[in-house]
C-alpha cells in the first residue's frame, strides 16, 4: 500500500478525530495564549468539543439520523470489525496505528461520548484551576476513546497508560478530603496491573508468528489490509510467507486467530510449568479485574469515588470499570481461548463474590457515594459471571447460544450501568453541591424540597435497582438465566443478589428522599434542580428508560458481533479441547450446532 | 608473532596503521583534544582571555559532533533487518594495534556523548556554574572527561579499559569539587576520589590477574584464550582465579556504573555537587560506562577476529557458553539488586538530587538486565541478542534527555529558589505552570510510563528479556529479571509521583523567593529543548531505534 492511499482510508479522519480531537483541544488549552481568567470561555470550548465528538460518533453509529454519508459509517448486522484505520507506524516491530469499531467496541464509544459530554456540563461547579482541570479532562477523553478503537495491542496498551495520569492530578487536586490517598491508590493499583499486562503482550508478541496464519486470516485480520486486491495482496501475502524469522505481531485480532490455531504456539509453550496461554491469560485477566473492580482488587473504587468531584466519578464509573469487562471480551477470551475455557470457574466465581460482597458493603454504607461506589462492585460483577459463563458450558452440554446470552447480557449490563451509575453519581453530587455532605442518616425529606430533582433520581437509582422496564433490568436477568446452564448454585445467588441490591437502593431512597422534612446542615440551600442540572439528568433518565422498553436498540449493535465471536470459540472448544478425547461425539455435535446456528 | 618482519618493515606497518586507518576514525576524540588544548590557551593568552570559555569548547564540540555524525553514517545499514544476512555489512575496525576499536557501538556511544556535549555546554551557560572565572578549568576537565569516556566506549585492550576509567574518573572527582566553599562539595570530591581510587586498584588487580593467566589484554585474543583454559577442565585452579579476575574487573565497573553494592558515592557526590555536575554524571559517565560493560562482556564473552587472534569463531563460541553463563549470572544479579535497592532507598529521600541520584542507580539496574539479555542470547538468538543492544542504545539515548531534563529542572529551580530540598517546591505550579509540567513529563518518562520516551525505552528492555526467555536463553534468571523488572516499575511510581504530588497538591509556602520561572526565557528554552525530545521520542521512536539498531550490529 502506498503511503497515498494510507491517507486516502475512508474511517482515517472520522475515528482519528474521535480519538485526537479532545487531545488537540487540550493542547490548544494548555496554551498561554489562552488565559486562566476566562474560565467560561475555557468550560465552553471543553463542552463543545465533547459535543462535537459525540456527534461524530452518532454519525459513525447511526447513519439513519444524518444519511448515509461515507463509507466509515456503522453497517448494522455485519459482525466484523469496521471502519478500519492502517497506517505504519514503528516498523520495525511491525506496530501500527490501527483502529477500527465493531459491535462490541463502537456502543462503548457512543457511551464514552456521551457521558464525557454529561460530564463536561456537569464541570460547572469547578472553579479551581479551571483551565488545568479541562486539559487534563480532555486528556482523559482521548485515552478512553483510545482504548475501545485501538486493534494494536502496543497502541491500546499506550492509552491505557495515558488515561491513569490525568485521572491521578483530577482525583488528586479537585477530589475531597482524603484525595491524596485516593489518588495514589487509584494509580498504584491501576499500574500494578498494566505491568502484568505489558508482560503479558510482550510474551504473547514474541510467541506469535503471522505465517502460521492461513491467507484467509490474514485478510480478515488485517494483517493484509482487505482492500488491497488482485497483484497487492498477492504481493503483501508473499511478503508475510516468505518472511526468514518469525514474524511477531501486535495485532489483536491476528493474535486471537493465533490462539484460536489448533497448533496455537500459545498453548504449546511453557513458562513455570504453566502453559504460556495460562500466564497470558492470568496476567492479563490481573490488569482488566483491577479496572473492573472485582474483589479482593476493589479497594481503590470506593476510595476514587468517594475523593473524586462528581464528574470525575460519572466518568469513572461510566467509563473506566467498562474498559476491564471490555479488555476481558476482547483481548483475554479470543487470544486465550484454552486458559479461558479452564479457568471459567475463577472468572465466575469472581463475578458472584464482587456481586454479592458488593451488594452486602453497599448495605453497610452510611456515606451515599460510597453506597453507589459499592453498588459498582456489585454491578459489575453481573458482567464477570456473563463473560465468564461464555466458555464454562463446555464439557457438559454444547449450548453457544446461553454463552452467547451471556455475553449479550453482559455487554448490555456494561452498556445500562454506564447510564444508571453515571446517573447515580451526577444525583448525588446535585445533592452534595447545595448541603455539602453525604451522609445518609442525615438526609429525608428531599422529596418536599426538590420534587422534579427527586423523581428523576428515583428514576435512575430504580433503573440501578434493576426494575423491569428500566436499563438495568435486561443485563442482569439475561446473565442470571444463562448461568443457570452452567451452576446453578450461582445463578442462585446472582438472583437471591437482586434482593440485597433492592434493599439498599430502595433504603437509601426511603433516608434520602421520603421522610417529613430535611433536618440535615444547610437546610436553606436545598434550591430546586437548575436548568444546567436538568439538561444533564434528563437524557440519563431518558436513556435508562429506553434501552430498559427498548433493549433491541443496543442488541442491534452488540449481538451479530458477540454472537459471532462466541460461535467461533465455541467451535474452537469442539474442535481443538474435545476432538482428541471423543471425535465421534464432537463431530456429531458439531453438526447438530451448525444446524441450530442455520 | 612473524619472525621473518624486520625492524623496518614493523615500523612502516605500524606507522602506516596509525596513520591510514587509526587516525581518521579518531578525528572525534583529537577534535576534542584540541579544543582542550585551545580552552587552556585562551586562559594564558591575555588577548584571548576576553575570550569565554564555554563558547570555544561548544565551537570546539560542534565539529566533534560533526565527525561522530559522520562516522556514524558511514555506517552500512544494509542486512540489519531480517538478520538472515548475519550482518554481512559489519564494520568493525582495530586502531592503534588493537587498543581501540571502531564499530558501530562506537559511533553510536560517541554520537551520544557530542550530542550531549553540545546540549549540555549551553545549560551551564543558562544555569550560571561555572562562573566565568572558573570556566576554563571547569570546561577543560569535562572536555577530558569526555574524551575519557569516548575511550571506555571503543577500549579493545584492558590495559585502555582502565586508562580510559580513570580519564574519566579523574576529571569528574575534581567536577565534584566545584563549589569550592561548600563543605558538601569538597566532601563529595574527597568520597569520590577515595571510593574511586579503591575501586580503580582492585579493578587494575583484576585485570592483572586475567593478563597473567591468559598472556594477553588484548580482549579478542583473551576470549580465544579463555575459550581454551576454561573448556580445557585440567585447570580448575586457574578457573577459580579466573572468575576472581573477572569479579575484580566488575568491581571497578560496577563503581562507574553505580551499581549496587559501590553506588554509595553516589547519591553523596551528587547530593554535594552541583547540579549540573550530578547530570553530567549521571548521563554522560553512565553512558559510557554501560557501553565499557558491553565491550568487556562481548569481548570476554564472544570471539571476534582481531589484531593476532584470528579465531575459528564458529568453534569458540560454543566453547565460552561457560564464560558468558558466569557473565550473565554476574550482571544479571547485580542488575536485579541495583534496581530494587535504587527504587527503595529512593523512597526516603527528601533531597532532589539524592532522589535522583537514587533513579540513577535504579536505571542502571534496567540498563544492566538488558545487557545480561543480550550476553545471554549470543549464539541462541543472534538476532534478539542484538535487539537487545540496541535497547541499551535506546535506553541510552532517552535518558540522556530525561535525565539531563531532571538535573536541568533541578539547577534552574535552585537559581530560582535557592534550594533543593523537594518540600521547598510545594504548590510551585500556582506560579510556575509550565516549569511543572517539563517536571512532569520528565519525570513520568523516568517512571516509564506512555507516551512519553522512558515508557519505549523501558519496553524495550523488557521486550529483550521476555525474548530472552521465549528463546531458552538463562530462562529461570531472565524470568527473575522480568518479574524484578516489572514490580520495580510500580514502586518507582511512588518517589516520582511524590515530587509532582509536592509542586501541585500542596500549598505554596508564604515566603517564597523569586519570582514566576517563564518557559519563554533562557533557561526555559533550555527546559523546553530537553523535555520536547522526551515527548516526541515516546511516540515518533523510529528513527532513534533505527540508530540504535546500527549500535546494536555489533553484537553480530
Amino acid at each position: 500500500m502506498s503511503p497515498t492511499d494510507t491517507l486516502t482510508q475512508p474511517a482515517l479522519w472520522p475515528l482519528t478525530a474521535i480519538v485526537f480531537l479532545p487531545a488537540l483541544v487540550a493542547a490548544f488549552l494548555s496554551l498561554p495564549i489562552v488565559p486562566k481568567a476566562r474560565e467560561e470561555f475555557i468550560r465552553w470550548t471543553t463542552l463543545l468539543t465533547t459535543a462535537v465528538v459525540f456527534v461524530l460518533s452518532l454519525w459513525m453509529a447511526v447513519p439513519a439520523l444524518f444519511g448515509p454519508t461515507g463509507p466509515a459509517q456503522f453497517r448494522l448486522g455485519d459482525p466484523s470489525m469496521q471502519a478500519v484505520v492502517k497506517l505504519p507506524w514503528i516498523e520495525s516491530f511491525g506496530i501500527e496505528y490501527l483502529l477500527g469499531v465493531d459491535g462490541i467496541s463502537l456502543p462503548l464509544v457512543v457511551l464514552t461520548t456521551f457521558l464525557s459530554m454529561l460530564a463536561a456540563a456537569a464541570s460547572w461547579p469547578i472553579s479551581k484551576h479551571v483551565k488545568a482541570y479541562s486539559v487534563l479532562f480532555l486528556l482523559l477523553v482521548t485515552g478512553m476513546l483510545g482504548v475501545f478503537v485501538s486493534l494494536d495491542f502496543f497502541l491500546f496498551y499506550v492509552f491505557w497508560e495515558v488515561m491513569l495520569l490525568p485521572m491521578y492530578f483530577l482525583i488528586g487536586i479537585w477530589g475531597g478530603p482524603r484525595r491524596e490517598y485516593a489518588a495514589i491508590k487509584f494509580f498504584l493499583y491501576t499500574l500494578l496491573g498494566s505491568v502484568l499486562m505489558l508482560l503479558a503482550i510482550l510474551m504473547l508478541y514474541f510467541t506469535s508468528d503471522l505465517r502460521l496464519l492461513s491467507d484467509e486470516q490474514l485478510v480478515a485480520s488485517h494483517v493484509v489490509s482487505p482492500s488491497l486486491d488482485g497483484a497487492a495482496r498477492t504481493t503483501a501475502l508473499e511478503a508475510v510467507r516468505s518472511a526468514g524469522r518469525p514474524l511477531h505481531t501486535f495485532n489483536i485480532l491476528a493474535l486471537a486467530q493465533i490462539g484460536q490455531l489448533p497448533n496455537s504456539p500459545f498453548a504449546a509453550a511453557q513458562v513455570w510449568g504453566m502453559s504460556l496461554e495460562t500466564w497470558a491469560f492470568l496476567l492479563l485477566l490481573i490488569g482488566f479485574v483491577i479496572k473492573v473492580p472485582v474483589v479482593p482488587v476493589h479497594t481503590w473504587l470506593p476510595d476514587a469515588h468517594v475523593e473524586a468531584p462528581t464528574p470525575i466519578s460519572m466518568i469513572l464509573a461510566g467509563v473506566l470499570l467498562k474498559l476491564g469487562g471490555y479488555g476481558i471480551l476482547r483481548i483475554c477470551y479470543p487470544i486465550c481461548p484454552g486458559a479461558g475455557l479452564s479457568l471459567a470457574w475463577l472468572v465466575c466465581g469472581l463475578g458472584v463474590v464482587s456481586m454479592v460482597y458488593g451488594a452486602f458493603a453497599a448495605l453497610a454504607q452510611k456515606d451515599f457515594k460510597r453506597m453507589v461506589a459499592y453498588s459498582s462492585v456489585s454491578h459489575m460483577g453481573y458482567v464477570m459471571l456473563g463473560l465468564g459463563v461464555w466458555s464454562a458450558v463446555a464439557g457438559q452440554e454444547y449450548r453457544w447460544d446461553a454463552w452467547a446470552q451471556g455475553v449479550n447480557g453482559a455487554m448490555f449490563q456494561m452498556l445500562a450501568h454506564g447510564i444508571s451509575s453515571a446517573g447515580m453519581f451526577f444525583m448525588v453530587g446535585v445533592l452534595y453541591d447545595r448541603v455539602h455532605h453525604r451522609n445518609l442518616e442525615e438526609f429525608g425529606g428531599i422529596f418536599g424540597k426538590m420534587p422534579v430533582y427527586s423523581g428523576l433520581a428515583i428514576a435512575v437509582f430504580f433503573a440501578g435497582l434493576g426494575l423491569p422496564g428500566l436499563c438495568g433490568f435486561i443485563g442482569e436477568v439475561l446473565v442470571t438465566l444463562s448461568s443457570w446452564n452452567y451452576s446453578r448454585v450461582l445463578a442462585a445467588i446472582s438472583a437471591f443478589t437482586v434482593i440485597l441490591t433492592a434493599a439498599y437502593i430502595l433504603w437509601a431512597i426511603q433516608r434520602v428522599y421520603l421522610g417529613a422534612e430535611y433536618k440535615g446542615p444547610h437546610g436553606d440551600h436545598l434550591t430546586p434542580i437548575t436548568p444546567r442540572e436538568l439538561a444533564i439528568a434528563t437524557p440519563l433518565v431518558f436513556f435508562a428508560i429506553l434501552f430498559g422498553v427498548a433493549p433491541q436498540i443496543l442488541f442491534n449493535y452488540v449481538t451479530p458481533t458477540v454472537n459471532r465471536q462466541v460461535e467461533t470459540l465455541a467451535d474452537w472448544t469442539r474442535r481443538v479441547h474435545d476432538a482428541p478425547a471423543a471425535p465421534a461425539v464432537a463431530a456429531v455435535q458439531q453438526d447438530m450446532a451448525g444446524q441450530t446456528a442455520r | 608473532m612473524n619472525q621473518t618482519m624486520n625492524l623496518g618493515s614493523l615500523i612502516t606497518g605500524s606507522l602506516n596503521d596509525t596513520l591510514a586507518v587509526s587516525l581518521p576514525l579518531f578525528r572525534t576524540e583529537l577534535c576534542l583534544a584540541a579544543t582542550i588544548v585551545l580552552v587552556l590557551l585562551c586562559r594564558m593568552l591575555p588577548l584571548l582571555r576576553r575570550l569565554d570559555a564555554g563558547l570555544v569548547a561548544l565551537g570546539g564540540v560542534c565539529f566533534a559532533l560533526w565527525f561522530a555524525w559522520n562516522d556514524m553514517r558511514g555506517i552500512p545499514v544494509g542486512g540489519l533487518q531480517d538478520g538472515s544476512a548475519g550482518g554481512a555489512a559489519i564494520v568493525r575496525q582495530e586502531l592503534f594495534g588493537g587498543l581501540l576499536v571502531f564499530d558501530s557501538l562506537t559511533a553510536y556511544i560517541r554520537l551520544l556523548l557530542m550530542g550531549f556535549l553540545a546540549v549540555y555546554i549551553p545549560f551551564t551557560k543558562a544555569s550560571g556554574i561555572p562562573d566565568h572565572e572558573d570556566g576554563a578549568d571547569f570546561y577543560t576537565l569535562v572536555l577530558g572527561a569526555t574524551l575519557g569516556m569516548c575511550l571506555m566506549a571503543s577500549a579493545n585492550h584492558l590495559l585502555m579499559v582502565f586508562m580510559a576509567v580513570e580519564m574519566a574518573s579523574v576529571p569528574s572527582y575534581a567536577l565534584a569539587g566545584l563549589l569550592k566553599g561548600r563543605k558538601a562539595s569538597s566532601e563529595a570530591a574527597l568520597k569520590y576520589a577515595v571510593y574511586g581510587a579503591g575501586a580503580a586498584g582492585i579493578m587494575l588487580y583484576g585485570i592483572s590477574l586475567l593478563a597473567g593467566l591468559l598472556g594477553t589484554c588484548h580482549l579478542p585474543s583473551m576470549a580465544a584464550e579463555l575459550s581454551r583454559v576454561v573448556d580445557a577442565g585440567s585447570a580448575s585452579g586457574n578457573v577459580m582465579v579466573l572468575a576472581l579476575g573477572g569479579l575484580m574487573v566488575a568491581v571497578g565497573l560496577a563503581f562507574k556504573l553505580s551499581a549496587v553494592p559501590f553506588h554509595f558515592w553516589c547519591p553523596d557526590v551528587f547530593e554535594g555537587a552541583a547540579a549540573e555536575i550530578g547530570g553530567f554524571l549521571s548521563v554522560a559517565s553512565k553512558a559510557a560506562a554501560v557501553a565499557l560493560l558491553l565491550r568487556i562482556c562481548f569481548g570476554l564473552g564472544v570471539p571476534t577476529t582481531g589484531h593476532g587472534a584470528v579465531a575459528a569463531i564458529g568453534a569458540n563460541l560454543a566453547e565460552l557458553g561457560s564464560t558468558r553463563h558466569f557473565i550473565v549470572a554476574v550482571v544479571g544479579l547485580m542488575a536485579a539488586v541495583t534496581c530494587t535497592l535504587g527504587n527503595l532507598a529512593a523512597y526516603g529521600q527528601t533531597n532532589m538530587k539524592r532522589l535522583l541520584a537514587y533513579s540513577t542507580i535504579a536505571h542502571a539496574g534496567y540498563l544492566m538486565m538488558a545487557v545480561a539479555a543480550a550476553v545471554a542470547m549470543v549464539g541462541i538468538d543472534p538476532a534478539g541478542s542484538r535487539d537487545a543492544v540496541s535497547a541499551v542504545a535506546f535506553y541510552l539515548g532517552t535518558y540522556l534527555f530525561m535525565n539531563l531534563g531532571a538535573f536541568a529542572i533541578v539547577a534552574l529551580l535552585r537559581n530560582r529558589l535557592r534550594s533543593e530540598e523537594i518540600d521547598s517546591y510545594a504548590g510551585l505550579v500556582r506560579s510556575s505552570p509550565g516549569i511543572v509540567i517539563a517536571t512532569g513529563v520528565v519525570l513520568v518518562s523516568l517512571i516509564g510510563l506512555p507516551p512519553l520516551a522512558g515508557f519505549v525505552a523501558k519496553f524495550l528492555v523488557f521486550s529483550s528479556l521476555v525474548q530472552a526467555i521465549t528463546a531458552g536463553a538463562e530462562r529461570p534468571l531472565m524470568l527473575v529479571l522480568l518479574v524484578v523488572g516489572g514490580f520495580n516499575t510500580v514502586i518507582s511510581l511512588f518517589y516520582y509521583l511524590r515530587v509532582l504530588k509536592v509542586m501541585t497538591f500542596d500549598p505554596p509556602p508564604a515566603d517564597r523567593p523569586g519570582g514566576e520561572f517563564s518557559l519563554v526565557s533562557l533557561p526555559g528554552a533550555i527546559v523546553t529543548a530537553l523535555v520536547v525530545p522526551v515527548v516526541v521520542l515516546g511516540i515518533f521512536w523510529s528513527g532513534l531505534y533505527a540508530c540504535a539498531q546500527l549500535a546494536g550490529a555489533f553484537a553480530s
